[in-house]
């Protein structure tokens, strides 16, 4: 067990170095890279062993990855943004094929218009895929993460794909401390790949991933599906408490900061939930009782974790790093219909959408935002999804907006 | 999802397939499995076979995996790549190994599969690739795809000169990649189609295999006549049986006199306008001309 300075790229490729990967399809993107660029290097210099191949595109790389795992080897890969957008297909298909791979995705802010820095919709898109997902905050919790998820995804009962959520920049790009477990360490928590029933052989001939005709019969295997994927929940419980005790770091389903007293909550997920931390910690130093819940597993939804850390809250904020045009924040709409049947539900549950494109969401504006949220109670009234925004950034745009007019013209856009 | 099925009769195919009567496609696909055998993993694309095996039903007696439409090649990466894992590891014996086939039709192999493809050959991936050729996206009624030939009418495609464009050469696309093993072949040659196979069956790398498959459902003839249209479509020189090695290209049969292309033509529906109601003879001219200059430049 050694620590070190590590990036979320490098800390993911650490996972998959440790869970012992055989094979790992890859197709390069911004700002996943550094995470195949690292594993290749290592098994180039055969400091790990695995197979490495890189494909045409990311739909490819997942039909590979999906292939490999029907086939009966661990398989891992990792994309980002448009390259999960392009690899949708394929992200359905293997879910439905039940087979139990790792995939990271570094969330980046969907085109158009196209950019680099980070925000949820990449990941959100794949929601409904099959693939469980779980979003982290740190570069340990990475790590740690594409351990947990492979004992997840090959877990009997489950055998679904796990995505791993890690925000580009943030946490790609970041170093933190982050401890490396030894290889020994990792084999008491995650032992060798067993394919079960899922795999190619001469004498085990076996049709995989064939059409049905019929909304019965695929009702059925979409309802296993969905089944697994519940169970996962607590499946998940136990092998997080299980990672506790072997290495001494606890990952709940729901992460909860200062909630136990607080009448204010923030739901957030991924790495921005860190900077609500600071601002709870100011708020609290004010008399402002305040916390945060940050859920880790997404798929399946951990509605029973979110309800009992909600319960009897005055009033509940939701920031959603993502946005769906006519709707408002995925997040804000999920954790509602967890909430709907709860009696002691808060009397207010607002929706505010900040942060994408990688856009900062400062101190100001968490005090902003609780204080909305309690002018919110008080009023009786729940506001329309809110859209962070600040005069200075307005400012900045119309500057650019004039650079982008052409010279002499009057363009009033 | 995983169906298991046993026959009496090793080495083809079972009995019993969803396929139209006369499937071209179905004849070569056939034909292929004796030659092929049962340790077989066929890596499907989005097409008229996708719906062979249909839960809890297939005809294969070795195994299959369906992938989506643009990535069968990129499918059978993975279970090749996977299968020389567990070698390499010991942990399946050579024996207990599987031929990775890739089956596709033209719609995938001729447009959106061509990328993965691609890659395929760039790596070298060891795997052989067999498209049946119906000149068109049959499986959903017969529309106009980049195999589709010049002047045929298709369900999108119905004007008085049918199509205007001109059959996609994926030969020629193929064998820019320098493959290992390259042929055209078509059921109604079956000794030309099995020596292939087997060949193809002994190289290691890309081996690949474009199979014209008449479609009595989507080119318009009574299905009885699938073989006669097949052989029609290699007498008239249309259908060149070929295969590319060592960056040579080899035809394997040449007709001796080949039939007029009208012989080919007019017993397709498909191309029924340009008989009726009055015979198109600039088209026709056209059709045979391109034809005759194929020829003009194939050396015995």
């Amino acid at each position: 067990m050694k620590q070190q300075l590590l990036t979320g790229n490098k800390a993911a490729a650490w996972g998959a170095r440790l869970a012992a990967v055989d094979y790992i399809p890859a197709f390069p993107i911004t700002p996943q890279t550094e995470i195949i660029e690292t594993l290749s290097g290592w098994i180039e210099q055969q400091s790990m062993p695995g197979r490495m191949v890189i494909v045409d595109s990311e739909h490819s790389m997942l039909t590979a990855a999906g292939g490999a795992a029907a086939t009966g080897v661990r398989v891992f890969s990792a994309t980002s943004s448009q390259g999960l957008l392009y690899a949708m297909e394929m992200l359905y298909s293997v879910a439905g094929w039940r087979v139990p791979l790792v995939l990271v995705n570094v969330s980046r802010g969907l085109s158009a218009p196209i950019t680099l820095e980070p925000d949820h919709n990449d990941i959100l898109a794949a929601r409904d895929s099959g693939f469980l997902q779980l979003h982290c905050a740190s570069c340990q919790e990475v790590l740690d993460m594409v351990l947990i998820a492979y004992r997840l995804a090959e877990d009997h009962q489950i055998r679904l794909p796990v995505i791993v959520n890690l925000d580009g920049f943030y946490l790609s790009f970041t170093r933190e401390p982050v401890t490396i477990p030894t290889a020994e360490m990792v084999e008491h928590f995650l032992p060798p790949f067993d394919p079960l029933s899922i795999l190619f052989r001469a004498d085990q001939p076996q049709s995989q991933a064939v059409a049905v005709l019929g909304g019965g019969l695929y009702s059925y295997f979409r309802y296993q599906a969905h089944l697994a994927a519940q169970a996962a929940l607590p499946v998940y419980d136990q092998i997080a408490t299980h990672f506790g005790e072997l290495f001494g770091r606890h990952y709940p389903a729901v992460d909860c900061y200062r909630c136990d007293d607080a009448e204010w909550v923030l739901v957030m997920i991924g790495s921005f939930a860190t900077k609500a931390l600071g601002a709870v910690d100011r708020l609290r130093e004010q008399g402002c009782a305040v916390g945060v819940v940050r859920p880790r597993v997404v798929r399946p939804f951990p509605a029973e974790a979110l309800r009992r850390a909600l319960r009897g809250k005055k009033g509940v904020a939701v920031i959603d790093q993502n946005l769906s045009p006519g709707q408002g924040g995925v997040l804000h709409s999920e954790l509602l219909a967890a909430l709907y049947n709860e009696p002691q539900r808060p009397a207010v549950v607002a929706d505010f959408v900040g942060g994408l494109g990688g856009r900062d969401i400062c101190d100001e504006e968490f005090f902003a935002m609780v204080s909305m949220l309690q002018d919110a109670v008080k009023r009786g009234e729940t506001p329309a999804p809110r859209l962070m925004f600040t005069q200075h950034e307005l400012d900045e745009v119309n500057r650019l907006h004039q650079l982008a007019q052409p010279a002499g013209g009057d363009n009033g856009h | 999802m995983v169906t298991k099925y046993h026959s009496a009769s090793p080495a083809s195919l079972g009995r019993g397939t969803v396929t139209c009567a006369g499937c071209g496609g179905m004849q070569a696909i056939r034909q292929t499995c004796r030659v092929l055998g049962e340790k077989t993993v066929f890596v499907n694309a989005a097409g008229c076979m996708s719906l062979l095996a249909v839960y809890p039903f297939t005809p294969f007696h070795g195994s299959w995996l369906y992938t989506a439409m643009a990535s069968a090649p990129a499918g059978a990466q993975g279970v090749r790549d996977a299968l020389d894992i567990l070698r390499d590891k010991g942990e399946i014996a050579p024996d207990n190994d599987l031929q990775v086939v890739v089956l596709t039709g033209d719609g995938s192999a001729y447009g959106m599969g061509l990328s993965a493809t691609s890659g395929a050959l760039d790596r070298q991936l060891d795997f052989l690739y067999l498209c049946y050729d119906n000149e068109g996206y049959g499986n959903t009624g017969q529309q106009t795809s980049a195999a589709t030939p010049h002047a045929a009418h298709t369900a999108t495609c119905r004007g008085l000169e049918g199509l205007a464009g001109v059959k996609k050469d994926l030969f020629a696309i193929w064998a820019a990649h320098d493959p290992v093993y390259l042929a055209t072949v078509i059921a109604s040659y079956p000794n030309d189609l099995a020596r292939k196979i087997e060949k193809a069956k002994q190289l290691r790398g890309p081996r690949l295999i474009i199979a014209l498959a008449p479609c009595p459902t989507g080119w318009g003839f009574d299905p009885r006549y699938t073989t006669t249209i097949g052989k029609l479509a290699v007498d008239t020189g249309i259908w060149p049986l070929k295969e590319y090695r060592d960056g040579q290209v080899v035809h394997t049969h040449i007709p001796a006199q080949r039939l007029p292309v009208e012989q080919y033509l007019k017993r397709q529906q498909r191309f029924a306008h340009l008989f009726e109601p009055q015979r198109n003879d600039v088209v026709l001219g056209e059709l045979q001309a391109e034809v005759d200059h194929y020829w003009d430049g194939v050396t015995p």
